[in-house]
């Protein structure tokens, strides 16, 4: 397999990582918008997390930027499967951006609230996922697209 | 053709998730109805099985319907307290009982408290479910908790024994949970201010206060 088909594989299977990422971020933002995070009975019951002040920057639920970062990455992966050769360094960007959140995001979680949401968990481990497809890329430029 | 394919699936997939947000978001939209003018504490059927607390002719009342194994519940709880000094004689607050099946010990826990109200100590039992909560609802046998606070609050302890396992406590937590049904409730804390649902995202301090004031200068009264 030549380094090129390889690279082209990454960005395939982090495109479709992203799409579960995003998946799980629109569900959560829809909790959050409809307020269901902020009692009892409804799903997920996530409460401790997510009806927390850290669930909310200026009000606005934490799960709408997670939706955004996944779709950004979603779309920086596709381009760069077509061979674009900036996408590269914006989906890299990207999703260092989210590691650097989903590590502050697990330490509130841990030692701040003491309580997880499996929700939050899933997108952590989405993020893990796609921070190593990152770095299992191989070094080096991407054709670019003509 | 090529060239266009990635912004054609980039817009495809933004299209979706636009839509199935709409789509997730319409469902899972509580419908909750307002309190049915045959239903509201004035008519008969709604008052008798009621807890009130406050001044009985306030212009605002405030209505709940609450599991006490469920720890939003505890924090408005806590809240609720503010609020009552806070309007005062402009407040009147409704308790109605709402357990959910997914807690192990708030059936139980709602048959103390009406067990309780049938000593008259109903808000009693209610200040101090809340207030332990998280010790009773990780009990093995959450009953024997409920027992010793009923001791602190000056219940007659074989009475509340009996009543808690007695018809009339049942009764009255089922007609509540039927009750909150009937509107369309399934989730907790869920508020009525003068009848009226409190939408679920502004079940946060200043939404609240800001429902009641809303209440307030419809119904400027004392």
């Amino acid at each position: 397999m030549t380094v090129s088909r390889f690279r082209t594989i990454i960005y395939i299977v982090a495109a479709i990582v992203s799409l579960a990422g995003l998946a799980d971020a629109t569900y959560l933002t829809v909790q959050a918008l409809t307020g269901e995070t902020l009692g009892c009975g409804g799903s997920p019951d996530c409460f401790k997390v997510l009806g927390s002040s850290y669930a909310r920057v200026a009000g606005i639920p934490v799960a709408s930027f997670g939706l955004l970062a996944y779709f950004s990455v979603f779309t920086f992966a596709t381009f760069a499967v077509f061979g674009y050769a900036r996408a590269r360094i914006f989906l890299i960007l990207t999703i260092g951006a989210m590691f650097l959140g989903t590590l502050w995001l697990l330490y509130v979680q841990a030692f701040l609230l003491h309580a997880y949401c499996r929700y939050c968990l899933f997108s952590a481990a989405t993020t893990f996922l796609l921070a190593g497809l990152v770095i299992a890329l191989p070094p080096g430029r991407d054709r670019s697209v003509s | 053709m090529k060239r266009y394919l990635p912004f054609v699936i980039v817009a495809v997939v933004a299209l979706a998730t636009i839509g199935s947000g709409a789509m997730l978001y319409r469902a899972k939209r509580p419908h909750i109805s307002s309190i049915p003018e045959d239903k509201t504490l004035s008519a008969k059927s709604g008052a008798e099985s009621a807890h009130i607390r406050g001044n009985p002719d306030a212009p605002v009342t405030l209505e709940e319907y609450g599991d006490f194994q469920c720890p939003p519940c505890g924090m408005f709880a806590a809240f609720l307290g503010q609020l009552e000094k806070e309007y005062d004689s402009r407040l009147r607050v409704v308790f109605r009982n709402f357990p959910l099946k997914a807690h192990e010990h708030a059936r139980e826990a709602a048959l103390a408290a009406e067990a309780a109200g049938l000593q008259g100590r109903f808000w009693e039992m209610h200040d101090v479910l809340y207030r332990e909560q998280e010790a009773w609802s990780k009990a093995p046998n959450a009953c024997e908790l409920f027992e010793s606070y009923g001791g602190t609050i000056g219940l007659d302890l074989d009475k509340f024994r009996k009543d808690m396992d007695g018809q009339e406590a049942k009764a009255r937590v089922d007609s509540d949970h039927q009750r909150g049904e009937s509107l369309g409730i399934q989730t907790t804390p869920t508020l009525f201010i003068n009848n009226q649902p409190v939408d679920q995202k502004d079940r946060n301090p200043a939404g609240i206060r800001a429902e009641i004031n809303a209440a307030l200068e419809k119904k400027p009264q004392t």
